[in-house]
């Protein structure tokens, strides 16, 4: 072990949800001028504890120490953090588009004289700290008239005017491309060779394999290990044998679906940003549905698997540049919500609150909201049928409410989503695509979903699963895709799949399998 | 339903039964809260103008000097469900009624011929600003600010800032009143078989929904509350019809408030029992998630605004009718007078919640509280002053009182968004409670920018 002095130590921090523990007596350990990485699934709890280190979670909301520059330390916001050298540069970046680049650096901490922004000052400083990070644009210029990569870098720049000991980046290089990441992860090295260390969150395993020096690896809310990059030679594999190692329970039904023939199948499925032009979100992905099949989506957090589900959905997300969709052996056209609707698609959100549901609505209006021309007649609403099905969902889905007049913002999240599943059986579609749909409900609803899942591909319907949780892709799917980048690059059957072949596809783009 | 519900609390008496009795489908607590308000303040001004108010002149006035701004307030509770504002119907409804004037005087079209033609032009300025709305994704707030200052100018130069006298056949929709015919009562039989009819529908109505909510198989209100609420309504009812069938020889029940009841009537149906309304509630609920469930949010938003319009110049041909003439200055202040009524009526300023009996409600506020003060001799500024203050007081109780997790004011009598059919106990889940518990990840979720184009 390198005997470089320890410049942060968290001490068996503990913080607790409602209902879930999301840090369990987890430690952490950074020297002195390393750069530090947090590797775990979705959930394991890395941005959590990022929160209690930065002070978004002040002292007090959790337990246990942390010990910064051998000073115990209570932050209660972020402004405490800061000037104690804890920069947190979050994954959604922290700019303002309509101000200057300059403006932004200073935001919050402008330079003064006599109570008025010194601008010539600000500038000043900014060039100096813009030719640190490597960026050449004018500091006038807006943000919103950069792109993703250097604004990346002007919160670097933000981040180095605030005099930073300690860096922390959460995803630093989810949204950017391979040049870009290539630049930011080589300004980090350069960071840390004039002694600032940083902790980096990422799941793209070879970028942190680069340039760690440790690796803290968390796991259901628990530090697993921490490795040596160089002494103990850690390789990606490594990493997801520590990732992974979590027992699957015995928590999913029996696929009991008899799988008939290909119905639906997409060819070249080529999706735009909505907003950069050059980025393509979905590129050239092709896959099959079969009856009665539950087809699982594996991906990392923007990876693209939202966006295909979206894009395929009644073009809901992002510009369409190519591809041909086929149900039946026919080519239908999915240009709209509706038209989608009506060749039996349907589409449960991965955000059930703002995309989902109108939490203003009761229970009754929104399982018909999708289909209300199934209970109209001359487009007057049949008010006894609105409420004899809905009343039927409540039951058979057991949905726990006392009666369908109830408002669903007053149910829980699992009954909210069970109440999303109604609405979209209740359009009686042909394919469902379900997105994330148990993220942030409790076991219990889960297992209840997952039968749900089950019983509708029984009933021959073909299901779309897009699920962070490797188990519940692998206890669910019948088969499996992985998606890096916006590309299609595996394709398992549930016997082949495991959670380190599915990690594998999942964090690069080699081993490309046709499909 | 099980064929012997438990005889709810012998005693019989709840309070949220009370609650259901006038706190129907989408009705808020705030709308049961302002029908009491609406009733004190009635009593108030009854004992305080010793009965000037409730005066059979008195209240053929409150009619005709009000059945436009009512008129408007039912579209303009449209518009703000769907989380829209027009400031526009005022000049709109200004420019229709001087085109409308001048077609009959000096191009002399029959009143029902320049009357269709007020519609049409309403349509087509509604079309306009529907289009800008929804298809261009201009804000209403602006879109409409521009028809305000457009349809106000259209008004003047049209009319060269003159006055045009319309002609008396035209006054009867805004000045008239139900025809006397038939045997010498003392009274004006128009009026008493009207009455008897909006009796009969009231009874009918309450069975039809007790029947309505047997079929759901939810349990109806105590038959009590029923008894009790025909009661009370046939007696109002009566009373009021005994009141405009008294008046002075010659006057009975005014033409512009058949023409607002009407209204009342099918935009009631409209926006509680059809596609369309349900996607006006959708759209101003959620958008994101009505655009996800296929509803198509622009042609909502489009004839939505459309329809504000439509409504603007019945409103501008009613006003013109009662005046006798059109003007420049017609309509001047409306805009404010109906949003005000839709917000004292229990809609939300962010939309998805607000309804036309409600807003109806809400413009009888003011103006009664206009009317009443006028009649104690309170001078003009003041009575703004006090409107201004009440229409404050209303939306300012329901957000403190919401916001500290009690249900919304005179929350005894009903509770939540929607109170609807039968019900026994309060729901016990929390509500507070959010619930998607934060686990660490939730935060990091795709940083996805939404594609669909606001058209909030």
């Amino acid at each position: 072990m390198a005997s470089e002095p320890v410049i942060l130590e968290m001490r068996s921090i503990t913080k607790e949800f409602p209902g879930v523990k999301a840090l369990d007596r987890v430690s952490l350990v950074v020297k002195a001028g390393e750069i530090h990485s947090i590797c775990g699934e979705n959930g394991a709890g890395k941005s959590t504890l990022m929160k209690v280190l930065s002070g978004v979670y002040p002292h007090g909301t959790y337990r246990g120490d942390i010990v910064f520059l051998g000073h115990e330390s209570r932050f209660k916001d972020i402004g405490s953090s800061e000037a104690a050298g804890i920069v947190i540069i979050h994954q959604e970046l922290a700019l303002i588009p309509e101000l200057s680049i300059t403006e932004n650096i200073f935001l919050g901490n402008e330079p003064r004289r006599f109570g008025v922004i010194d601008w010539v000052q600000a500038k000043k400083r900014a060039l100096d700290l813009l030719a640190r990070v490597g960026l050449e644009d004018d500091p006038d210029t807006q943000i919103k008239n950069i792109g993703v990569g250097k604004q990346q870098l002007v919160e670097i720049a933000k981040a180095l005017n605030k005099s930073v000991k300690l860096l922390i980046l959460d995803e630093p290089t989810a949204a950017l491309n391979e040049a870009d990441s290539q630049h930011l992860l080589d300004l980090i090295l350069g960071l840390k060779g004039r002694g600032i260390a940083s902790i980096m969150i990422s799941h793209k395993l070879n970028e942190i394999e680069q340039i760690s020096d440790s690796i803290t690896i968390l796991r259901d809310g628990k530090t697993i290990e921490t490795l040596d990059v160089k002494a103990d030679g850690v390789d990606e594999d490594r990493i997801i044998r520590g990732m992974v190692g979590r027992t699957l329970e015995n928590r999913f039904p029996d696929r009991n679906a008899e799988i008939g023939e290909v119905f639906f199948e997409v060819k070249n499925w080529t999706v735009q940003h909505p907003l950069t032009a050059e980025r393509m979100v979905v590129k050239n992905s092709s896959f099959i549905v079969r009856r009665g099949e539950v087809v699982g989506f594996a991906g990392l957090m923007g990876a693209g698997r939202t966006e295909l589900a979206m894009s395929l959905f009644g073009r809901s997300y992002g510009t369409f540049i190519s591809g041909q969709v086929f149900k039946d052996g026919k080519e239908i056209q999915l240009r709209n919500v509706t038209e989608a609707i009506s060749h039996g698609l349907g589409y449960v959100s991965e955000d059930r609150k703002a995309l989902g549901l109108n939490l203003l609505d009761d229970i009754q209006d929104s399982v018909v909201s999708a289909k209300l021309s199934k209970i109209t007649k001359l487009s007057v609403i049949d008010k006894v049928e609105e409420h004899r099905v809905a009343e039927s969902y409540r039951k058979s889905l057991r949905i726990k409410a006392p009666r369908v007049s109830e408002g669903v913002n007053k149910l829980s999240g699992g009954n909210q989503q069970k109440v999303v599943l109604a609405k979209w059986m209740f359009t009686d579609p042909d394919l469902l695509i379900l997105d994330e749909p148990t993220r942030g409900i409790d076991v219990g609803a889960k297992t209840e979903i997952y039968g749900i899942i089950r019983d509708l591909a029984a009933s021959g319907k073909g299901i779309i699963l897009i699920s962070s949780e490797l188990p519940e892709l692998l206890g669910v799917s019948d088969r499996i895709y992985t998606i890096f980048e916006g590309a299609i690059t595996n394709n398992l059957t549930a016997d082949e799949a495991n959670p380190e072949s599915l990690l594998r596809s999942m964090t690069s783009a080699k081993k490309k399998v046709d499909s | 339903m099980s064929a012997t519900p438990e005889a709810p609390e012998k005693a019989g008496f709840r309070l949220r039964d009370l609650g259901k009795m006038f706190g129907g489908a989408q009705g808020t607590g705030r709308q049961v809260g302002i029908l009491a308000a609406l009733v004190v303040i009635v009593i108030f001004f009854q004992i305080t103008t010793s009965g000037l108010t409730l005066n059979p002149t008195n209240l053929i006035n409150l009619v005709n000097q009000n059945a436009y701004v009512l008129i408007l307030a039912i579209g303009m509770v449209m518009v703000i469900i769907a989380g829209h504002i027009d400031l526009s119907v005022g000049s709109v409804a200004a420019f229709v009624g001087i085109v409308v004037a001048t077609a009959m005087v000096s191009w002399h079209f029959p009143p029902l011929l320049a009357f269709v033609l007020g519609i049409a032009l309403g349509a087509a300025i509604g079309a306009w600003q529907g289009w800008w709305v929804a298809y261009i994704g201009v804000p209403a707030f602006i879109v409409t600010l521009a028809g305000m200052l457009i349809f106000r100018g259209a008004n003047q130069f049209f009319g060269n800032s003159n006055t045009v006298t319309v002609p008396d056949s035209f006054t009867f929709i805004g000045g008239g009143s139900i025809p006397d015919f038939g045997p010498n009562t003392n009274y004006s039989n128009g009026t008493l078989i009207l009455g008897a009819l909006v009796i009969v529908a009231l009874v009918w109505q309450e069975f039809r929904q007790r029947r309505t909510q047997t079929l759901m198989g939810a349990e109806p209100a105590p038959l009590w509350v029923s008894i009790v609420k025909i009661l009370v309504l046939v007696l109002v009812a009566g009373g009021a019809t005994y009141l405009f069938a008294t008046g002075r020889i010659g006057t009975s029940y005014p033409v512009s408030g058949i023409i607002l009841g009407v209204l009342v009537l099918i935009y009631s149906f409209i926006t509680r029992n059809t596609t369309f309304g349900r996607h006006i509630y959708a759209v101003g609920g959620n958008w994101h998630a009505a655009e996800l469930s296929g509803v198509k949010i622009k042609r909502i938003n489009f004839f939505v605004m459309m329809n504000m319009s439509v409504l603007a110049s019945v409103a501008g041909m009613v006003g013109v009718a009662r005046a006798g003439a059109s003007g420049p200055g017609d309509g001047t202040g409306w805009e404010l007078d109906a949003i005000a009524a839709v917000f004292i009526g229990g809609a939300a300023v962010a939309g998805g919640i607000g309804t036309v009996v409600g807003s109806i409600v809400g413009g009888l506020v003011i103006a009664i509280l206009n009317n009443g003060l006028q009649l104690l001799g309170v001078s003009n500024d003041r009575v703004q002053i006090i409107k201004g203050l009440v229409l404050l007081l209303a939306v300012g109780v329901d957000v403190y009182s919401k916001r500290q997790g009690r249900p919304s004011l005179i929350g005894m009598f009903a509770r939540g968004p929607k109170s609807t059919s039968g019900g026994d106990t309060p729901p016990s889940a929390p509500i507070d409670r959010p619930s998607v518990a934060p686990t660490g990840e939730s935060a990091e979720a795709s940083s996805r920018p939404q594609s669909t184009t606001p058209n909030a």
